[in-house]
């Protein structure tokens, strides 16, 4: 019997689970520093990414007309995960995604609880202590973290929907800093992790997934790109080849050169 | 009535349940949350929610964000 030859778009489908819910897209991306809320839908649009992540802020009283986030990037195509930025403490952490979660009507969240205005590092003890109080309160809560593979041991042991650790500091653009940290974070994961934050340029999305991460966030590197709308389609291309890539099983290294073409039968 | 809406005092007359106040406001209240002096209003609690003197009321929604 012959088997039929798999045509060059057969994929087998490759799903990832969080919290329960399925998705395709394994980039997930943020929705600040756009232009305007049109630039991002084009470029959610663009990287095919069926989570976005929003912040909750006060509502405008003296011009109530202004632009919503919701009339463009709507709640029935992404999922919306809220995130806490801007809060250094676990309880204003947890006030702002239980209001989060009236406002959407939805528990899946993102947790930063962060610690210093110039790195944007999170205060890991109050991250800690946020996420119990938002497990005890039936959150789904993704956490972003350090690279620090204790400490996410911790945050797992506590609930955490998913881990997420910086590549690099938040808007930095430097791209996966420690990837021996990033690999023993994966490894020793029984829930999703994502590199989040960090990421620049596509490169390194695909390194984060061929690190064998679940799927990759990033905002600025799309938002302040020149042509966002390209570098979403980048993105996109750049999880599925890092994806593919770890799927796949790379070559051993070497240190010295190993010819590709035969040795004997040269003339 | 003086309230402190989202930090600012603010005068209000003939407004006696969130409802109203939103609706005074102009705002949409599907795509707001409420907390009323630290507590979350839920939505389904708008109308007949009250809003008292001196009440701190919080209404956020969701924008861009990483």
């Amino acid at each position: 019997m012959t088997q039929a030859a798999l045509k060059p778009d057969d994929v087998i489908e490759d799903v990832w689970t969080l919290a329960g819910r399925v998705f395709r897209s394994r980039l997930i991306i943020g929705t600040g520093k756009y232009k305007d809320y049109a630039l991002n839908a084009a470029a959610a649009a663009a990287a095919g990414a069926e989570i976005v992540t929003v912040a909750l802020r006060r509502v405008n009283l003296s011009d109530p007309s202004q632009p919503m986030l919701v009339d463009y990037l709507k709640p029935d195509r992404f999922t919306f995960l809220p995130n806490t930025a801007g809060c250094y403490s676990a309880e204003e952490a947890v006030r702002t995604l239980r209001l989060a979660r009236e406002a959407g009507g939805w528990d899946l969240v993102k947790l930063e609880v962060l610690s210093n205005t110039k790195h944007l590092y999170p205060d890991m003890e109050e991250t800690l202590r946020a996420l119990k109080a938002l497990v005890n309160d039936g959150f789904s809560v993704m956490a972003y973290c350090t690279d620090d593979p204790v400490f996410c041991r911790k945050l797992e042991d506590a609930g955490a929907a998913a881990i997420m650790p910086a590549g690099a500091p938040i808007g930095s653009g430097l791209g996966v800093q420690n990837p021996v940290n990033i690999r023993l974070i994966v490894e020793q994961s029984t829930v999703p992790v994502l590199v989040d934050a960090g990421v620049g340029a596509a490169s390194d999305a695909t390194v984060a997934m061929e690190l064998g991460c679940d799927a990759v966030l990033t905002n600025t590197a799309i938002a302040e790109a020149k042509d966002p709308v390209r570098m979403a389609r980048a993105m996109k291309h750049a999880v599925i080849a890092g994806r593919e890539s770890y799927l796949a099983g790379r070559m051993a290294k070497r240190l010295y050169a190993d010819p590709s073409s035969p040795l004997s039968g040269l003339i | 009535m003086r309230l402190f809406v989202n930090g600012e005092e603010r005068a209000f007359s003939e407004v006696s349940t969130i409802a109203a106040l939103i609706a005074s406001l102009a705002l949409d209240p599907r795509k707001v949350a409420v907390e009323r002096n630290l507590e979350i209003v839920p939505r389904s609690r708008y109308a007949v929610a009250p809003v008292a003197d001196g009440d701190r009321i919080e209404i956020v929604h969701f924008i861009g964000g990483g």
